[in-house]
């Protein structure tokens, strides 16, 4: 018997058209064919790219191929590459006031669903005032595909962005205007966390703290530097602890890995004196300026229906891979750029898939196109890494420079190398393609006209310090990943909302071991409120773009990781939890508590 | 079989409900749920066409009560399910998740075989027919509204895989003793669908049930 992906019995014609199709891409990748060859052969557009047809590129790394089942809809399912602009979501704009007026105490005869009053609101009184609302959104994902129906902040897919500055705080009115109709996936009931936020638990948008449709949550964000209660009250915080690519996205528990995909997911962006978004101010790092030199490019991996419409597969407890690769919502996009340097902001959407990213030139496949790592997780590396590749792992940012200069009047591709055949995480080495045979994610076109750069140059460039890492913890805990029978657990248990597992002492250090006892299964972990420094790696170093401060560290294959946490100024309750949302909504994850007391239980 | 139930709704259109589908008996959808707009209607027909096409192969087969079933026809369509996979000579996980899906069952009542069906399918039908399966509910004191299945080994296998109870590494997916112990649980018109560790405490199970099979409520928690 033979079946495909989806568990589909497939005649034994079929099922060798599938596999030939697999072995058709491997044989273009090992015949190493130019450019030209395959154009000739039809086989790749003159934008470069393996054009879209049944049997080859579609869901290249099963082999599958799409568009078996009768439509239902008449839409196409095949589209041109690199034909639309690659968007960039609008900048949020707040309100003069919200009405009513925000309150410490929820207000629940207004439709608020919070039921924890503010910690930090008299300490850190809100400046600016923001109201979102969560809606179907019809996009398009392509110009030659169908409309969508999916979901997103204010409409759009990926959702406005919040550019917040230091010593700003903000409160974010969100409101849940989602239909009970979910055209498939999707559950209307929702809780938006501010990933890597150093914010109050009540407004961290803990997975348990979901509210439904009808009512809104008063979301208070103190932009705050860690320390600022504790550590660093004289200074207002410790500056080494600035964070700057943020994100926001939907994390209702069990539901998330549908809700994101479905589109609940935006950048926050924080800017303070050093890192301001103005290249020409020399008080600052002069890093490219925003907007203009400083974009956002969001990834994330799906897959489409017989209708080219976005498809969950619902019963995928593993990870879900798509073979339609997206760019801040669109298809294979394109960017114009000027002969600078620009600053890039990368973050990995998920479910579940990683990146290596890499820059070709499909002209020149052998040129190693080098640039600056400048910070991981969105927190500045102590200084700018040269590297020519970046591992990306669901739910991580990397922010880097590169230098358009050399690339006057030619034309670029950001391309993910990286082979994944399964949620397992990467396929076992070697796993990258050879260049120009992997994903071409972004078509970048260099424009010829010089322009002005007054960013610095990375190569002289420092930011911010480490943070001391040397006091010696309270406690060292240890957590096991595992999967038993198909089950996700974290030291043999599954996630409950009822239960507190571990309660931290506010203000203290800790150190925590995450053990991947799971076998081959990669695990991109993520702890809330405090970013980590990774002390140690079982199996390798420590890269030099790790060396810094993290909120996802992923758990290899096999590997034990060691992490520093120094956690500070606010209490409640926090998740720990894989952040391959796939094993996430399957009980990979647990509830702890910061507190006055602490406890002492070491494998929680 | 599949083409021809599209060509049947196809064919029908005017007796395909347009108010979700949901006959007495089933669970109420909220307020919100409930539209006029024809175009809405329309997508949420569609979306269950796409899950039932996807996912639900109206395959025959037996319950321990030795009658036969269709199993989206008759199992799963118009209603909120729990579906899990077991075997009745089963030494791993199965017993822990059927005594544990028995207080699941005793904490929901009477709902159960009113507007929740649990459903067992066996992963060895050429050893479990529906004696053995009747057996099996037996000892484990199973109440109503919970069948247990069996049927032709490749309709079976088919469900299986339709509904994810696979391993990605072939060694431990032909190990029966491997089999997945993850529950899958939905509203079939809805078109909500969730899944949780067959294994977790039966009082979060039923919480867990609750989002996608009943108007929701707020839970935030202090």
């Amino acid at each position: 018997m033979y079946f495909n992906i989806f568990g589909e019995k497939v005649s034994r014609v079929r099922y060798k058209e599938m596999i030939s199709a697999q072995k058709n891409r491997r044989e273009l990748i090992a015949a190493r064919l130019s450019r030209r060859e395959l154009i000739r052969m039809g086989l790749v557009t003159s934008a470069g790219y393996l054009i879209v047809k049944p049997g080859l590129s579609a869901r290249a790394e099963t082999g599958i191929p799409t568009g078996q089942p009768a439509s239902l809809q008449q839409c196409p399912t095949s589209f041109r590459p690199f034909k639309d602009p690659l968007p960039i979501s609008p900048v949020k704009q707040p309100l003069a006031a919200l009405h009513p007026a925000p309150t410490v105490l929820p207000n629940p005869e207004a439709g608020e669903a919070r039921v924890i009053p503010h910690q930090a609101f008299n300490t850190f009184p809100p400046v600016k005032f923001y109201e979102v609302h969560q809606t179907p959104a019809a996009v398009r994902i392509h110009s030659d595909l169908c409309v969508q129906n999916l979901w997103g902040f204010d409409g759009i897919v990926p959702g406005p962005t919040y550019v917040a500055r230091y010593g700003e705080p903000i409160l974010v009115r969100n409101f849940n205007d989602l239909p009970g109709v979910n055209g498939g996936f999707g559950l209307n009931s929702v809780t938006t966390h501010l990933h890597n936020g150093h914010t109050p638990s009540e407004s961290d948008g803990n997975p348990c703290d979901f509210f439904e449709a009808g009512h809104f949550y008063d979301q208070h964000y103190p932009n705050v530097l860690a320390g600022v209660l504790s550590t660093h009250q004289a200074q207002g915080g410790d500056i080494n602890e600035s964070l700057s690519t943020l994100w926001y996205h939907d994390h209702r528990v069990d539901h998330t890995a549908q809700n994101v995909y479905k589109g609940l997911y935006g950048y926050y962006l924080l800017f303070n004196e050093k890192d301001n978004g103005d290249e020409t101010d020399p008080r600052g790092f002069r890093l490219p300026s925003f907007p203009e030199f400083d974009i956002r490019l969001d990834f994330a991996d799906k897959v489409l229906d017989e209708d080219g419409q976005i498809f969950f597969d619902l019963f995928n407890l593993d990870g879900i891979l798509g073979d339609t690769f997206l760019v801040n919502g669109k298809v294979q996009p394109f960017l114009k750029v000027k002969p600078r340097r620009y600053r890039f902001r990368w973050l990995d959407v998920g479910p579940s898939r990683f990146y290596e990213l890499f820059f070709t030139d499909l002209d020149n496949l052998n040129r190693q196109i080098p640039f600056w790592h400048i910070a991981n997780d969105g927190n500045l590396l102590p200084r700018p890494v040269q590297v020519t590749s970046a591992r990306l792992g669901p739910a991580e940012r990397h922010d880097i420079i590169i230098d358009f200069s050399p690339f006057k009047n030619k034309t670029i591709y950001l391309e993910n190398r990286l082979m994944q055949s399964s949620g397992i995480g990467p396929d076992k080495s070697p796993n990258i393609a050879a260049a120009g045979h992997g994903n071409l994610l972004l078509k970048i076109i260099v424009d010829n006209q010089p322009v002005p750069d007054n960013s610095a140059d990375p190569a002289t460039m420092t930011f911010y310090n480490l943070p001391d890492r040397t006091e010696t913890p309270r406690i060292q805990r240890t957590f096991a990943f595992k999967r038993f029978n198909g089950m996700w657990t974290i030291n043999d248990q599954f996630m409950s909302c009822d239960e507190r597992r571990f309660h931290v002492k506010k203000n203290s250090v800790e150190h925590w071991v995450l053990m991947n006892l799971s076998g081959d299964w990669e695990h991109p972990v993520h702890i809330h409120l405090e970013e980590h420094q990774i002390l140690s790696r079982q199996l390798q170093q420590v890269s030099a773009v790790e060396v810094g401060r993290k909120d996802v560290s992923r758990l290899q294959r096999n590997e034990h990781v060691r992490l520093f946490f120094r956690f500070r100024d606010f209490t409640g309750k926090y998740p720990l939890h894989c952040h391959n949302t796939v094993h996430e909504d399957h009980a990979m994850m647990l509830l702890w508590e910061v507190n006055e007391d602490g406890d002492g239980k070491l494998v929680p | 079989m599949e083409e021809m139930t599209r060509r049947r709704l196809l064919a029908l259109p005017v007796s395909i409900p347009l108010s979700l589908g949901i006959p007495a008996g089933t669970l109420r959808p909220e307020a919100n749920n409930r539209t006029t707009d024809s175009e809405s209607e329309k997508q949420a027909q569609r979306a269950r066409e796409r899950v039932r096409r996807r996912y639900f192969p109206d395959v025959i087969l037996t319950t321990h009560e030795g009658k036969s079933a269709r199993f989206y026809e008759d199992l799963i369509k118009d209603k909120s399910v729990v579906l899990n996979m077991m075997y009745a000579d089963c030494e791993g996980v199965c017993p822990g998740i059927t005594a544990n899906l028995v207080r699941v069952q005793t904490l929901l009542g009477d709902r159960v075989g009113r507007d929740i069906f649990f459903y067992s399918l066996t992963l060895k039908p050429e050893r479990d027919d529906s004696t053995a399966l009747k057996h099996y509910a037996e000892i484990h004191k199973v109440g109503p509204g919970w069948l247990f299945l069996t049927g032709k080994l490749a309709d079976v296998e088919l469900l299986r895989r339709k509904l994810g109870f696979t391993n990605p590494d072939p060694k431990l997916d032909a190990d029966t003793s491997e089999h997945i112990g993850n529950i899958r649980f939905g509203n079939e018109p809805r078109t909500q669908w969730a899944a949780c560790p067959g294994l977790a405490k039966p009082t979060w199970i039923v919480e867990e049930l609750s989002w996608v099979m009943r108007p929701p409520a707020n839970r935030s928690r202090a």
